[in-house]
């Protein structure tokens, strides 16, 4: 480091000052940053400006959904009632349960409590791998009633080309969202593993804060495909 | 590290509040509310995302940086959505000399169904040929 640029202190500075041997810094401490506060907060915007991205990847798919529903609401409706919302419902509430874990597993983090940090994680993840077992026998369940859109599909009812549009679109959004699923599970198993290893500390658990911010916008997303394609046209039916 | 440690007692708030209005949210789903259905259960979606947002995602302690970029995404999705819309269902509202009425407002996937009020206009190019 130059001499002269005072407000930059040497993160090699004295080993006595700063209590962390002859580094001088934390170890997780990379030197294009002079704080460890300051890292993180690096760390979490760039999480942000990816979340950001995402939004407008499923934004995409949204638009087309919500341009089709004004085009062919009675399809929607239809469509809508193929869907179980019993299993709909069991998975929001599977997700949004993964979500607080999720947050007390950060919780735990941010506090040192290392070996709950590990458990947290762990219910996170069983309760991930639960969504996905419940979705992949909706997708099974669809897959038998042949209302998998393409040369297979047979619908019963007036509308049938735009309820395969309606299933296209549950099959795009529940599928990316699914992908991202998957996805947030990997990221949390080598997590997981870090939090066990011991890796992190309160002064530094960036990478258990990030993928959380990545877990809870996946439950964010579901948070609005749960109503969009399994509650909003149903009421149709009904008076 | 300067993260803010929020009690566990919020998250078992939030926790709770997102149950109650997941439950909301599907009772209504079962009321027929006319044009409100939609509404109320975006509504109530979005009132879900905010909570989650400011307090799993721990923004309500950010800095005002990172909630700016998290505005964002929602300025840019209203563009995406509102830009688009508005083309679509704007679209034969006024028909400009020697053009069509309604030309290109819908597209008629498979028989068109004649059973409410008139009949759809059939599109320049079916996106689809009819189902046999």
């Amino acid at each position: 480091m130059p001499d002269g640029v005072a407000a930059h202190a040497d993160p090699h500075g004295p080993a006595s000052a700063t209590g962390f041997g002859a580094a001088g810094h934390h170890p997780a401490l990379q030197h294009h940053f002079q704080t460890l506060a300051q890292q993180q907060e690096a760390a979490t915007l760039g999480m942000w400006i990816f979340l950001v991205t995402e939004v407008m990847f499923f934004g995409g798919l949204l638009m087309a959904y919500l341009l089709y529903r004004v085009w062919y609401p009675a399809a929607w409706s239809e469509g809508s009632l193929e869907l179980d919302i019993r299993l709909g419902a069991f998975n929001t509430v599977v997700l949004i349960a993964s979500s607080l874990t999720m947050a007390l597993g950060v919780r735990a983090a941010q506090t040192g409590a290392q070996k709950w940090t590990v458990r947290w994680l762990l219910i996170t993840m069983a309760l991930g791998f639960t969504f996905l077992v419940v979705k992949f026998f909706e997708y099974r369940e669809k897959y038998l009633l042949h209302h998998i859109p393409g040369p297979n599909f047979e619908f019963e009812g007036p509308h049938a080309g735009q309820v395969e549009l309606f299933l296209s679109l549950y099959f795009g959004l529940t599928g990316l969202h699914a992908l991202h699923m998957v996805v947030g599970f990997s990221l949390l198993a080598v997590i997981t593993w870090m939090a066990h290893r011991r890796r992190f500390s309160p002064e530094w658990y960036t990478p258990v804060e990030l993928s959380g911010l990545y877990w809870h916008f996946v439950d964010i997303v579901w948070i609005f495909l749960f109503p969009l394609l399994y509650l909003v046209d149903r009421a149709r039916q009904f008076g | 590290m300067s993260g803010h440690i929020s009690p566990k007692k919020t998250y078992y708030v939030i926790f709770g509040s997102l149950m109650v209005l997941t439950t909301i949210t599907v009772i209504v789903a079962f009321i027929n509310l006319g044009a409100l259905n939609f509404p109320v259960a975006l509504g109530i979606a979005i009132l879900k995302a905010t909570l989650v947002i400011l307090f799993f995602m721990h923004v309500k302690y950010s800095s005002r940086l990172t909630k700016l970029i998290c505005g964002t995404a929602f300025f840019f999705l209203m563009v995406l959505f509102g830009l688009t819309l508005s083309d679509y269902l704007s679209r034969g509202w006024f028909t400009a000399p020697g053009g069509t009425a309604g030309a290109g407002t819908q597209v008629t996937i498979g028989p068109p169904a004649p059973t409410e009020g008139e009949p759809a206009e059939p599109a320049e190019e079916p996106a689809r040929a009819p189902e046999p």
